[in-house]
């Protein structure tokens, strides 16, 4: 899918995103299953609101991750969540 | 094949609990694994028992939480459990026959925060549905999965499959499809509680096995984007046996209607073994320390072959239960494995269904009655009566 600095995801819906205490790390559920989203793959969803731009996305993490150039990893990342179905892009 | 499952799992939490809240159900399914003496168990636990239960599990890091029976339905507090597991964190699912939930308990469920629904049906024909459920609740089940749609749940259609109804896959999933269906289960029976007393009836040929998987594989591409089906073999057909729970004491743990805590669905009938009550103990106390969930765990009650066998790291020896069930000890090798020196148990009872289907053309439904043993409050304390007596 084309995915450019200025779309939008949020999290599929009947997917739950969620910090888990117990296993020290973000998960996302669904019927039947979970995924377990440790390090910067927690830190990527947690930014996925339906509200923020990828280019936004982006400049968060290498604000919060000072000295990495993340962008790459970031759009790997989204682009692979998004081929699995666990976010969509948000419409209008 | 697709699987439905935890992804990278590594941690030894029970992530997984199922709350079998009730053993009551208005269905009497030929094929329930519930245990066989449900009748003669203890009063079902309270509303307070349940949401200690809840906590407790969501302290020891439980995710997914299944609200199961018997039929969940059953329990008129069901609503403020709910309402809990949400506000705890669990990402909740009702597994129902769908009895009893009309537009007034699944508008409090959606309320309350329930996340999915999972609705079992028997088979697509009105006929079949209706014998083998032994009630009339077909129509019924079309009007829940309606309900579901609208309040907007993801839907998960769950057929148990098995010889008498095998045959019908395309219309299973032609029905599944009409009402909208996200995830379609197509599990075949798996041989516990009144499915082993039935087994002989209900264990499917080869043939029918290889003709529902090509016309489920022929209605996956049909459906790809819209519907997800999981089809699960029986394991009889199999030569390696499946990684049951993921392990003993790995990521599973079941609660039973009067407080039981079980590592699988089936286990409290295997002897010896002595399950802790949550009415008595704490769930992390049962988890990490009960010697009954230490039994099988890890690899170190293993004999030969599984003891030398590299592939144990994978299934675990298969499943206790199904050792115990068909060679009478649970720490044997899952007879399902070829390497098991009494997996011709296994293959005698494949042959015995493949001869049944050359002796009737088609299954009849009628004369198969007479010998299937329905799940009900009568048969199962008659059971229950004679396990007592050793004679029996």
């Amino acid at each position: 899918m084309p995915l450019n600095d200025d779309t939008i995801f949020e999290i599929a819906h009947h997917y739950r995103f969620q910090w888990e205490p117990a296993q020290q790390l973000h998960v996302l559920l669904y019927p039947e299953g979970m995924v377990q989203l440790p390090g910067s793959s927690g830190e990527i969803l947690k930014r996925v609101n339906g509200a923020a731009r990828v280019g936004e996305i982006v400049a968060d993490l290498e604000r919060a991750f000072p000295g990495a150039d993340l962008r790459g990893d970031v759009i790997e990342f989204l682009e692979n969540a998004h081929g699995k179905g666990w976010i969509r892009t948000k419409q209008g | 094949m697709e699987k439905a499952g935890f992804e990278q799992s590594k941690v030894n939490l029970p992530l997984w609990l199922l709350a079998e809240v009730s053993y009551r159900c208005p269905l009497h399914c030929v094929y329930c694994y519930n245990p066989i003496d449900y009748a003669s168990y203890g009063e079902e636990m309270s509303t307070e028992d349940w949401l200690r239960v809840l906590r407790q599990g969501r302290e020891l890091g439980a995710t997914q939480l299944g609200f199961s029976g018997g039929e969940p339905l059953m329990r008129s507090d069901l609503e403020i459990l709910v309402a809990e597991a949400r506000r705890l964190g669990y990402y909740s699912n009702l597994i129902t026959s769908g009895v009893g939930l009309d537009e007034r308990r699944i508008a409090a469920f959606k309320e309350g925060g329930l996340d999915h629904i999972q609705v079992s049906f028997q088979d697509s024909t009105r006929e079949m549905n209706d014998f083998l459920s032994s009630t009339r609740t077909f129509d019924l089940k079309q009007k829940v999965a309606r309900l579901v749609k609208k309040y907007d749940y993801p839907m998960v259609l769950n057929v148990v499959l098995h010889k008498l109804n095998i045959d019908h896959v395309q219309q299973i999933l032609e029905m599944a499809e009409q009402l909208e269906a996200e995830y379609v289960e197509l599990a075949n029976t798996q041989y516990y509680g009144w499915a082993w007393l039935n087994r002989d009836k209900l264990l499917p040929s080869r043939d029918q096995l290889q003709r529902a998987e090509e016309i489920t594989n022929n209605f996956r591409q049909h459906a790809a984007n819209r519907m997800k089906i999981y089809f699960v073999v029986p394991d009889y057909y199999e030569t390696r046996p499946k990684p049951c729970m993921s392990g003993w004491g790995a990521v599973f743990l079941c609660i039973t209607a009067d407080g039981v805590a079980l590592p699988c669905h089936s286990a409290r009938m295997l002897p010896g073994l002595n399950f802790p009550s949550v009415r008595d103990h704490d769930l992390r106390w049962i988890w990490h320390d009960s010697p009954a969930f230490n039994t099988y765990r890890g690899d170190a009650w293993m004999k030969e072959p599984c003891r030398s066998c590299p592939e144990k790291v994978k299934d675990y020896g298969g499943c206790r239960c199904q050792a115990y069930l068909m060679t009478g000890d649970a720490a044997n090798a899952d007879p399902v494995c070829d390497k098991s020196p009494l997996h011709g148990l296994v293959t005698d009872a494949v042959e015995r269904a493949a001869k049944r289907e050359r002796d009737s053309a088609k299954p009849q439904v009628k004369r198969a009655a007479d010998a299937l043993l329905f799940r009900d409050d009568a048969n199962s304390l008659r059971l229950a009566d004679a396990n007592k007596q050793p004679s029996a």
